[in-house]
Formats: structure tokens, sequence, C-alpha cells
């Protein structure tokens, strides 16, 4: 098969994309056939619930994939992905404040209601424009594509790399935590932006908008990766793996290591950001938990358990782990932090590739018969 | 003879003295003081209420005190005078108030209260501080003249100048003074503002204020004049109060980051799950306190040894079965190791409980050191600094004159040229790794002082302790002293005017900015050690 010049084009022309996509497409269509077509009391009837636990976990799946690329492509252990996930989430969620109008609890028709209660008088200047759904979406990309630039130009710059670069992630969101969790920053304190009505004028509390938000969001995370899986089969994508590898021997061959990293990085951002202006109408809920250290290090764990640098590992990775969290939190809440704990350990030691890497190892297994699986887990 | 004689008089007035308990059942002049204050008319109160002060009775106080709180009683049938302990329903509790003795409940049909009228309830407060002026412990004198300040009146200069004649402690003199200063400021006496301008007393101030707003227009300059000279001494008295709390702040981040300084800038390992050994350490602390109840001192004492144990065998286990397996993998160990602190978290949660353990204060540490009157150092927080100190100096002596310190040292400059020399780079690697969790539990023994103790207790400390270990340059210590004290500082500087939330952002972004700068830390390794 000829390979495309056109790199917007050449994932469509692998196997893993078009594997990938078929399953993504062929799950959405059975998902939204089950709910609309099966009646409620049959055993394959999806309800309005589990299909936006399913959009959730599409979501995380998005933002895992923005994960991957930094960290599989590139080689910057984000600790801090958090934070463009919940910048995009509160993007969406002050859209949808402003949609609330004078439907809130003080029937005041431009200030949210934690505003009113904080005898607030008039918007701050950055609540401006959040009204208007095309403005709210830009920032959706925006918010936490400037907030990468910004950090990613001083860190690339002054080349900091590795355990510090990850380390001074996790501080931006423990940062960003603690700073929206204050009242006076004017985005809701603790309790964060919650009680939506309205996305694009369809009410959020119908079925219909629920299930057009899981496709929404599917649709996104096949863009997503598709843009992804573009960049990294690009000539960019080549000096990124080579940025990942041998950082200064690419720079010594005349690369401008800084740019790439800065451009994968924001891309990433964005992405994140993405599923994060998704999520927040499915969950009906944005506040400062998300930036927390915590939740950015679990996504690292969605992105090695699925496999590093596969791009569909991080989706099987997230879903998984989500699904564990849903039925452990269900069945036993103690149990989850030493099931998520453990996962950590076991992933990291036993499993350094990946389900991916699992899957990997069979394919090869059966393709080339005449190499012993034995050695190949070794190299 | 005539010795002799003199002698035998002296025994026997000391035979006398000695056996006053005895005889003070049949005869005691407490008795007849009472009784005369049961049954003085209201002109005679006064003096019945003089006499018990003057006499000197160390049960004086409680009577008087009693009398206050309408306490007192007699009984009708026999004229005794009782103390009321619970004055509540229909049977009253009741003590003799001579000897203290439980009397047990008596219908208060058959007592009958001592009476007591404003005018002499009013004075009963200056009555009862001039009798703990007289106390013999200068602690409680020093408090009662302090709690005179702004409440003398005319009745009371007297006996105050009369006190002061005899006392001999410098600091209740000090007092004193104060107080008749605050009285003749109010009263227009010039000179007494010099007193008060040596005050640093919030009544001293309260006085001068109020004589700048007075009519006495001389009064009021040299009041104003006085009041500037207390600002300029409180200013200097807050900077220093800052800088403790900053030094201490910085203590405990000194404590925290150490051992994970030593862990990370050896073996370049990412520890997350130090934040649980230092909960190890603090649970140690918690349960030793436990084994000894009542001995929450010595239980403290004996954790210190315990706590390092404890953290350096969960050190050693954590290293051997996971750390070893990732060696030069750092970000997969970070992985890893956040993994077993989730575990720690909830192991605490499971076992233990999920709220909050209380770690009682050794009576030695808690109070406060008091300076002066705008200025006390806590001494848990005090007792802490030393600790931290103490810890770091012993780090310090390891690292540069042990045999374990010349080997990690080797280990860390150059691995493999140091294993060639006949170094086991394993084993220092382990005991390293026990030393850096060890020091991660006796951070946990000191925080149980200062914090609760909880499962949440070691991410709190975190992400602070690696700030300080990355802003003090990786593997160096005196780095890491100088980035905890100095970050615990400007925290505490910038908490004032910012708050304690904005603070610690502005805090961390400034680490994030420095970091661009130097990415190395404050003290960068330097030469062949730092490319590796």
């Amino acid at each position: 098969m000829a390979i495309s010049q056109n790199w917007l084009l050449r994932p469509f022309q692998e196997r893993s994309t078009q594997i990938f996509l078929g399953v993504l497409f062929a799950a959405l269509v059975v998902v939204t056939f089950l709910h609309l077509f099966m009646p409620q009391d049959s055993a394959l009837h999806v309800s309005a619930y589990t299909v936006t636990l399913l959009g959730k976990y599409l979501c995380y799946a998005l933002l895992a994939v923005a994960v991957d690329l930094v960290w599989g492509y590139l080689g910057i252990l984000s600790l801090g992905h958090g934070a463009f996930f919940a910048l995009g989430g509160y993007a969406m969620g002050m859209y949808l404040m402003r949609q609330i109008g004078d439907r809130g609890t003080y029937g005041d028709p431009i200030l949210p209601d934690f505003m009113v209660f904080l005898n607030w008088d008039e918007l701050p200047w950055y609540w401006l424009g959040f009204d208007m759904a095309w403005f709210a979406f830009i920032m959706v990309l925006l918010a936490p594509g400037i907030l990468a630039l910004v950090f990613g130009f001083l860190a690339f710059r002054s080349r900091v790399t590795g355990v510090y670069l990850s380390i001074i992630t996790q501080a931006l969101t423990f940062a960003l935590m603690l700073a929206f969790f204050r009242n006076e920053m004017g985005f809701g304190g603790n309790n964060g932006l919650t009680d939506f009505r309205d996305i694009l004028g369809f009410n959020l509390r119908t079925d219909a908008t629920r299930l057009g938000l899981f496709i929404a969001t599917g649709i996104a995370l096949a863009i997503g990766y598709v843009i992804c899986r573009a960049i990294v089969t690009s000539k960019l994508g080549r000096v990124s793996i080579a940025c990942r590898d041998a950082e200064a021997r690419t720079r010594f061959l005349g690369y401008r290591v800084e740019r790439v990293q800065l451009f994968v990085f924001v891309v990433s951002a964005m992405l994140a950001g993405v599923a994060g202006a998704l999520y927040v109408p499915q969950v009906g809920i944005i506040n400062p938990s998300e930036f927390s250290p915590l939740f950015s290090i679990e996504i690292v764990v969605w992105v090695a358990l699925g496999g590093r640098a596969t791009l569909y590992g991080a989706v099987i990775g997230a879903i998984l782990v989500n699904y564990a969290k849903t039925v452990f939190t269900g069945v036993m809440p103690d149990a989850w932090l030493f099931a998520l704990g453990g996962l950590f350990v076991l992933v990291t030691v036993f499993l350094p590739k990946g389900i991916a890497g699992l899957l990997q190892k069979r394919r090869k297994a059966k393709t080339d018969d005449d190499t012993p699986t034995g050695q190949e887990a070794t190299a | 003879m005539g010795i002799l004689r003199s002698l035998t008089l002296l025994l026997i007035a000391l035979a006398s003295v000695l056996s006053l308990p005895a005889t003070a059942q049949d005869e005691d002049p407490g008795e007849q003081l009472l009784f005369n204050l049961a049954e003085a008319p209201a002109s005679k109160v006064e003096e019945a209420i003089n006499a018990i002060v003057s006499s000197g009775d160390e049960r004086a106080r409680g009577w008087i005190e009693a009398y206050g709180n309408n306490r007192l009683s007699r009984i009708k049938d026999t004229g005794q005078v009782v103390l009321v302990l619970n004055n509540r329903g229909r049977d009253w509790e009741i003590a003799n108030p001579l000897t203290g003795e439980n009397m047990g409940d008596m219908s208060r049909r058959e007592l009958d209260r001592v009476a007591i009228n404003n005018r002499i309830r009013g004075q009963l407060e200056g009555i009862l501080a001039m009798l703990d002026l007289n106390a013999a412990d200068p602690d409680v004198r020093e408090a009662s003249a302090q709690d005179m300040m702004g409440k003398v009146d005319a009745s009371l200069v007297a006996p105050l100048e009369a006190r002061l004649e005899q006392e001999g402690s410098a600091r209740v003199r000090n007092r004193i003074e104060e107080a008749l200063a605050i009285y003749r400021v109010g009263e227009g006496n010039l000179e007494a503002i010099d007193v008060l301008a040596g005050s640093l007393h919030p009544r001293a101030r309260a006085a001068l204020n109020e004589a700048v707003r007075g009519d006495n227009p001389a009064l009021a300059t040299k009041a104003k004049q006085a009041l500037g000279t207390i600002e300029q001494k409180l200013k200097l008295n807050r900077a220093a109060e800052t800088l403790y709390f900053g030094l201490s702040l910085g203590s405990v981040l000194v404590l925290a980051a150490i051992g994970l300084a030593i862990t990370f800038g050896v073996m370049g390992v990412i520890n997350m799950a130090h934040g649980e050994l230092i909960m190890l350490g603090a649970y140690t602390t918690w349960g030793m306190q436990q084994l000894f109840p009542g001995q929450p001192g010595l239980a403290l004492i004996l954790s210190i040894p315990t706590g390092f144990m404890v953290a350096a065998t969960a050190g050693i286990i954590i290293e051997r079965s996971v750390i070893q397996y990732l060696k030069g993998r750092p970000l997969e160990t970070l992985l890893a190791t956040f993994g077993i602190s989730l575990i720690l978290q909830q192991l605490v949660r499971t076992v233990i409980s999920p709220q909050n353990r209380t770690v009682v204060t050794p009576e030695w540490m808690s109070g406060s050191l008091v300076i002066n009157d705008a200025l006390s150092l806590t001494l848990n927080r005090l007792y802490v600094l030393a600790f931290a100190l103490v810890v770091f100096a012993t780090l310090m002596l390891i690292m540069r004159k042990t045999r374990l310190g010349l080997e990690v040292r080797a280990v860390t400059q150059n691995r493999n040229m140091a294993r060639s020399m006949g170094i086991r780079a394993t084993r220092v690697d382990i005991m390293t790794f026990a030393l850096g969790s060890g020091v991660a539990g006796l951070a946990g023994v000191a925080l149980s002082q200062l914090t609760n103790v909880g499962p949440n207790l070691g991410q709190n400390y975190i992400i602070d302790s690696f700030m300080v270990v990355v802003f003090g340059g990786v593997g160096n210590l005196w780095g890491t002293l100088i980035a905890g004290l100095s970050l615990g500082t400007i925290n505490q500087l910038l908490e004032p005017w910012a708050g304690a939330v904005l603070a610690k952002i502005i805090v961390l972004v400034f680490i994030i900015l420095f970091i661009q700068k130097r990415p190395k830390g404050l003290f960068p390794q330097k030469g062949r050690a730092a490319e590796g």
C-alpha cells in the first residue's frame, strides 16, 4: 500500500487506526440503537444513566490520549494534565452558567447564583463573552492552550526536563487548585459551577441531549485520536520521538527541540481542554477537585495500564480503570484505593508496556512463529 | 542552762507550729472569721472581709470567692458556715470550708445563704486580686497584677503602693507600676506616661490612646509620643514573630524534605510514598502514647527511635519489593511509589480509622516562652525547630564522617566507578533508602506535635517537600536546609497581606519560575556528577 503524502490522510491507512475507529463507531451505533429502540424493561436496554456514564469514560479516554501524546511520544511525564482538563471544563461551565439566565435561585438575569450570594455587583471582566457559545467554545481551546504555551515556553526554553518537569507540572496544577478554591477568584470557590440547564438551547436534563453529548464525545475522541495519530506519523512526530529518546542528540542534529516540544504540548493541552468541556455538561458540575494532583497522576496510570506510546492503549486503559472504579466504588468503596494503588505498582513493575504491549506481543508471536516469545519479553 | 531553756522553748514553738493542722480542728481561727462575716450587719461586712484578707490564711481566697458567688451558707440548726458545692435542685451538696471535707447533700430549706450586697460584690474583684498579689508564687502575683491593669481605682492605690514596697520580684514590680501608671495617666499625671511608654501591654496602649483623645493637651502630646515609641517596638516584635513562625514552618519543611533529598539525590528515586512514611512516623507516636497512657513525654521520646525504625523498615520493604526492579526508570518509580502511597493511606484508614487521631503534647512542650507582652514563642515549635537542626546535623555527620556516608557519596557521584572500587552499590541503595525513610519517620514524630495526625498527613507535605528539594538542588543537604528555611519564611512573610492560600500559590509560582532560571536548584551539583 502506497503511503499517502498527505499527513492528515496517513492515519486512515494504518491498520490500528482503522480498527480503532471501526470499534469506536460500532460502539456508538450499538449504544444509540440499544438506548433508543430497546424497550425499557429489556435486559439489553441501555439507560440514559449508562449513556452518560459511557460518555464520561469517553471524555477520560480523550484526556488519556492527550496525555499519551506528550508522555508516550515526547517523553514528558505531565503530572498536571488535569489542569488543562479542568480549564476546558471551567470554560464550558461558565458558558452553561450564563445560559441559566434568570432561572437561578436568586433569579438574577446576568449574575450566576454564587456571585449574587457573594454580593457582587457585576460580572468580572473574564466572564464577559461567555454567554455566546462560539466564544466559550474558542475559550475551551484557548484557555488550556495559552496556559500550556506560556508554561511550556518557559520550561522548554530553559530545558527543564525529566523529573523536574514532572514536579513542576504537579506544582502548577496544585497552585491552580488552591487558586480556584478561593471565592475571590470568581469561579464559585469549592462548590464550583453547577446547576446547569441548557446547552445550545437543548435541555441538559433530557435523555436526547445526553445521547447527543455522548455521540459528540465519541466523535471528538475519534477526531482527537486521528489528530494525534497524524502528528505522530508526520515528520514532526518523528522528531518528537527523537526528542523523547535522545534529546541532546536531536538538538545537536540541528532540530529546535523546544519548538517541537511546545507544539505537541499545546496540542495535547487543547485536547485535554476539549475533553474537560465535554465532561462538564455530562456530569453536571465542575469544581476545583479536578485540579487535584491525585487526578492528574491517575490519568497517567490509565495510560500506563493501557500501554504508553500507542494512543489506543490510552483509550483502553482509561475505560478499563474507570469502569473498575465505578464497580469498586459501588460494591466496596474502601477497596478502591487498594486496587488503584496495586494497579500502579503492578503495571509499572510487571507490565511496563501495558495492555497494548500484551496485544502487540501476541500479534507478533502469531506473524513470525520462529521468534520465541520469551526473548521478546526481555528485549 | 539558759541556752538549754531557750532551745527547749524553740522546740516547743516548732512543735506547736508543725502540729498546727491537728490543733486547727478544735480551734481554727478561720471559723471565727467566717462566723464574723456571716453575722456581720451590712455596715460591718467590709470590716469582716478585711479581717479575712489580712489574716493571711491560705484558704481566704476560696472563701471570698464562694462568698461572691453566693456559695457561702449557714446551716440553720447549728449555725455552722458551709461551702455550697452544687446549688442545683432541692438538695445542695455542701462542704466544710475549713477542711474542704465533703459533707454530703442537705436540703436547701435547712440552709441560709450568707447575704451579700452589690456594693461589696463590686469590690470583691479588687480584693481577690489583692489577695493574689500576696500569693507566694510570683507567677500568680504577676498574673494578678496584670489583671489589675486598667482596673485600679482610688481605693486600690494605697494597698498597691504598699505592696510595691515589699515586692521582691522585678517582673511583678513592673506590672504593679504599670497598673498604677494607667490609673495615674487617667488622673492627668505626666510622669506616668514614661512608665507606660516602656510597656507593650495592650491595656497600656489603650490608656495612652484615651489620653490622646482626652482634653488635656500636654498629656495628649506626650501620650502620642509614647504611642509612637511603642508602635516602633511592636513592629520589631511582630517582625521577630513572623521570622519565628517562618523558621518554624521552614524547619517542618526541612524535616519533611531532608529524607527525600537523600533518596532523591542519591538514588534518583522519586519516592511519592515519602509523605506516607512521615505519616507512619506520626502514627507511631500515637501508638506509643496508647502503649504508655498517661506518660506522653516518655512515649514521645521513645517514639523517636521507634518512629525511625518503623519508617526505615517500611522503606526497606518498599525498596526491596518495588524500587529495585525499576532501576534507571525514575518516572516509573514515581508512579509505583505513588501507588504505594495510596495503599498505605487506605491501610491506615481501614486498620486504624479515617478520622484524625489526637496525639497528646507533653507538659514540658506545651505553653510558650514569653519574651514580652507582644512576643511569645510557642514551645512545641521551638522544640521542633531544635529537633530539625539536630537531625540535620546528625545527617551531615553521617554523610561526611562515616563509612556509609563515604560510600553513599561515591555511589551518587559515579555508580559504576564506585562499584568497581568494591562498594556494594545494592547494599548502599538499601541503606540509603532506609536512612531517608527513617528520617521521614522522625519528621512524622515531630509533626505529630504540630498538626493533626490523620491518613492525609503525608499528602499535605509531599508536594511541599519536593518543592524544597528541587529548589535547594538535588543531592545537596545544605541546599535543602536553606531552601526549606527560606521557603518557610517567605511563606510567612507573604501571609499577612496575601492570606494563607494566596501566599502558598505565590510560593509555588515562584518556584516554578525559579526552576526555569536555574533548572538544577539553588545549589546545583557541579562537575561530572551533574551529568549523570
